[in-house]
């Protein structure tokens, strides 16, 4: 059985190397695609790297929204499941979630969510290994608001613009 | 099939006759030129050929590259590679910056682009999925780098989601584009990317700017290109990041500790145009940048994890909302000390404005304290420039870097790079040019990196410069065999970082076999390959033309600055020592198989499949 876990993220900590999209994809996909990545990383302006992914947010409204029920979560990990045989690329999912997290796949044009690689992620197993811990592993899942960190990746940006550059902040994400 | 690791498209975009074509070039070029520095000199050849020394690099007709290479995203640290005939050595350099527009040009499906003709009005290239196209640049030109990356963002993440909007957030475009100094043709500008990262050395940025060209932007949404061996490189990818991880001291501090360090250390840090190259400053020191401005300690460029940047902002004061990255030694000596500044604010707002003007932040600068020695000499006048400079005055380098940017006053001369500026002041004022050269610090018009040869206890040494094909660029320097300037042709050829090349030779060209699929090993590079690019660069410079040809030997030397004795510091009265220079000069071409001027034998263009150089090489020998 494995036990619940979350991707806790550190926005301010993303150096922007981007080998999480690397790890995803080569787990995922089979090879370096950073477009199919589960965890993508934005960049509305040079240091202002956001890792956008799947939150697991405790009501799952993507979920819900699926006319076709082609998706479920997986009962230990807690991860979205996307059965990639029933969605119809509609789009449902992307619209409902809070932070815009799905997109269909560059490839086969499914919805394509996080599965937290079955409760050992491999984005979060480089970005360790690198020593930036921007997403590390919690156990902590169910006291976490977790749906508070599904967010628009360039809402985020602006918010580390002022972090990290002031006033001058407000001027560099349009 | 093409080989592992292209995308194996080309593009051709003829901006006179609004043309765009996709090309391919053959397998055996690939693997002899492979990409970047290399593949984008063997098309040069192709396109311009025995013409070279007719050819003006800024008219219509002269080519410019915007390559990867097979190694490009795939192998750690991944840049882009800009080249062509450079506005300021006649010859050639394969100029790489570090950023995304690599990975998404070559998710789009091309590994490159060269430019020919020029737009009758500013336009900017846009690459994606859906296709290439010629878009007007109106909008655009006239601002500087972060006003342009934050309206090209914007406008065409805006544009990539009205097109799908389906598919979810769209992520923003990689991008490459030029200044107001590349835009008015500032001979040494840069191409420059994600507001502070430059292909600095060749002068690219006017190339781009002669054609009209303000930007190129690509967005795709295809995987890396195949390789020949995934699983193989797969493996080989992690191993290389796991090494490059433990190089802590280069990723926590990068290069930002060196501005007080070389100068106190080495003595080899560039002050008030090279006057000195000793200091004790300890306002410099590196916790005096690290504590008070480093917004982001560790910032990694794609498939990096070197990262070796670190973000600075100036958050207080009169140059509140300045950003750059670190800056990196290079910048702390050319926009500081050599401007005889030892202020960290001062620097991040000179690194800044240089980056914002899209100049390169070494070249262009090297100029300005030309400008500023020769004041002090008395050869320029305060009318000159319209104010009294000063060494370690801020304002006068942020006047000098702008006047430069505009072709105001002096700035106009100074925009033709430090030597050509030497030569027409020299005119202007009725002097010899050997009188005004002698504070010119360049080799072969490209003004040199950092890093001086006087104190001979830093990395760079009599030769590094002198016979470098690439004149003063510091990434590329020479030794008297083939390995170290070959590992820098490598680098910049399969397009990756050299800052990530911190592990076992064997283990990069394992993982550039595994890649590609060809036979390529560290023997094979640094006896055939490498060798064959740097004998192509090095008839391109020798052919040189229009306005200028160097001499073999007499310009294959240091700037007379490195023979004068060092005033200061624990090295004081060091010179750099010519004897050695002249013997490692003759060993050089010996190892390379050119002849004592340094002409390629006709032996060796056959050795090294460059037959097509003999016509030319033999009028030279």
């Amino acid at each position: 059985m494995v036990k619940p876990i979350w991707i806790a993220r550190d926005q301010s900590a993303c150096s922007g190397c981007r080998r999480c999209e690397l790890a995803c994809s080569m787990h995922h996909e089979g090879w370096m695609w950073p477009e199919a990545s589960r965890v993508r990383v934005f960049m509305p302006f040079p240091g202002l790297e956001v890792a956008h992914l799947c939150a697991q947010c405790q009501d799952y409204p993507c979920v819900a929204s699926c006319p076709v029920q082609a998706l479920s979560t997986d009962a230990s990990t807690g991860a979205v499941l996307v059965d990639r045989e029933k969605c119809t690329s509609c789009g449902a999912c992307i619209r409902a979630c809070p932070g815009t997290v799905p997109f269909l796949h560059p490839g086969d044009n499914k919805a394509t969510i996080c599965d937290l690689c079955g409760g050992e992620p491999k984005c979060v197993e480089v970005c360790t290994e690198a020593g930036y811990n921007a997403l590390t592993l919690t156990s902590e899942g169910p006291n976490v608001h977790k749906k508070l960190y599904s967010r628009n990746p360039v809402e985020v940006a602006r918010d580390l613009a002022i972090k990290f550059f002031g006033e001058k902040g407000e001027e560099v994400v349009e | 099939m093409t080989p592992g690791g292209y995308a194996g498209k080309w593009l051709e975009v003829d901006l006179s006759k609004d043309r765009i074509e996709k090309v391919t070039y053959s397998d055996k070029d690939l693997e002899q030129y492979f990409g970047g520095r290399g593949l984008a000199a063997k098309v040069l050849w192709d396109m311009v050929g025995g013409k070279w020394a007719d050819l003006d690099p800024l008219s219509p007709e002269s080519p410019l590259m915007v390559f990867t290479g097979p190694m490009t995203g795939i192998y750690p640290g991944s840049r882009i590679c800009v080249s062509g005939k450079s506005p300021i050595s006649m010859g050639t350099v394969g100029s790489t910056a570090a950023t995304e527009f690599a990975n998404e040009m070559r998710q789009a499906g091309y590994d490159g682009v060269t430019f020919v003709g020029k737009a009758d009005k500013p336009v900017f290239l846009l690459i994606t999925d859906d296709g290439v196209e010629i878009r007007d640049a109106g909008h655009l030109w006239g601002l500087d780098g972060e006003k342009t990356l934050i309206k090209l963002n914007k406008e065409v993440t805006e544009e990539l989601t009205r097109r799908r909007p389906g598919v979810g957030l769209w992520k923003e475009p990689g991008m490459v584009y030029i200044g107001p100094a590349g835009e008015a043709m500032v001979r040494n500008a840069a191409v420059m990317a994600k507001i502070c990262h430059a292909a600095g050395y060749g002068g690219y940025g006017s190339l781009m700017g002669s054609k009209n060209l303000k930007a190129v932007v690509a967005k795709g949404r295809g995987g890396t290109p195949k390789v020949d061996a995934p699983e193989a490189t797969k493996l080989l990818w992690k191993k290389t990041h796991q090494l490059l991880i433990r190089d802590t001291q280069f990723r926590r501090h990068g290069t930002g500790y060196a501005g007080y360090e070389v100068g106190a250390k080495t003595s080899s840090e560039p002050i008030r145009n090279w006057q000195e190259e000793w200091h004790d400053e300890v306002s410099y020191a590196g916790p005096r940048f690290e504590d008070r401005f480093w917004v982001k300690k560790r910032w990694a460029d794609f498939n990096c994890t070197t990262n070796c940047m670190k973000v600075s902002c100036i958050k207080s004061g009169r140059w509140k909302g300045d950003i750059t990255d670190m800056p990196d030694y290079e910048l702390q000596a050319y926009c500081g000390t050599n401007f005889g500044l030892f202020d960290p604010a001062a620097n991040i707002h000179l690194s800044a404005l240089a980056d914002q003007l899209g100049h390169s932040g070494i070249n262009g600068p090297n100029t300005a304290a030309f400008a500023v020695e020769l004041h002090q000499r008395g050869v320029l006048k305060d009318s000159d420039f319209g104010f009294k400079p000063k060494w370690g005055d801020p304002d006068t380098f942020d006047r000098i870097l702008r006047m430069m940017a505009k072709r105001e006053k002096i700035g106009d001369v100074l925009a033709e790079g430090t030597y050509r500026a030497a030569l027409k002041i020299a005119e202007m004022r009725g002097r010899k040019p050997e009188e005004l050269l002698r504070y010119a610090v360049h080799v072969k018009g490209i003004e040199i990196g950092a890093h001086g040869t006087r104190s001979d206890a830093d990395y760079t040494h009599d030769i590094s410069y002198a016979a470098n094909v690439q004149g003063g660029d510091h990434t590329s320097t020479s030794t008297d065999g083939y390995s170290d300037m070959s590992g820098a042709v490598f680098a910049d050829s399969g397009v990756f970082c050299d800052f990530c090349t911190g592990v076992p030779k064997a283990l990069i060209f394992d993982f550039a076999k595994a890649v590609t699929g060809f036979p390529i090993t560290v023997e094979s590079w640094q006896r055939v390959t490498g060798p064959r690019i740097v004998t192509l660069q090095r008839a391109f410079i020798l052919m040189g033309g229009p306005d200028l040809k160097w001499t073999p030997v007499k310009d294959d030397d240091n700037p007379p600055r490195f023979y004068e004795p060092l005033p200061s510091g624990p090295y004081k009265g060091r010179v750099t020592d010519r004897k050695l220079v002249d013997r490692k000069l003759r060993a050089y071409n010996e190892t390379l198989g050119w002849d004592e001027r340094g002409v390629p034998t006709k032996e060796t263009l056959k050795r090294l499949d460059l037959g097509f150089l003999e016509k030319s090489m033999a009028k030279l020998r």
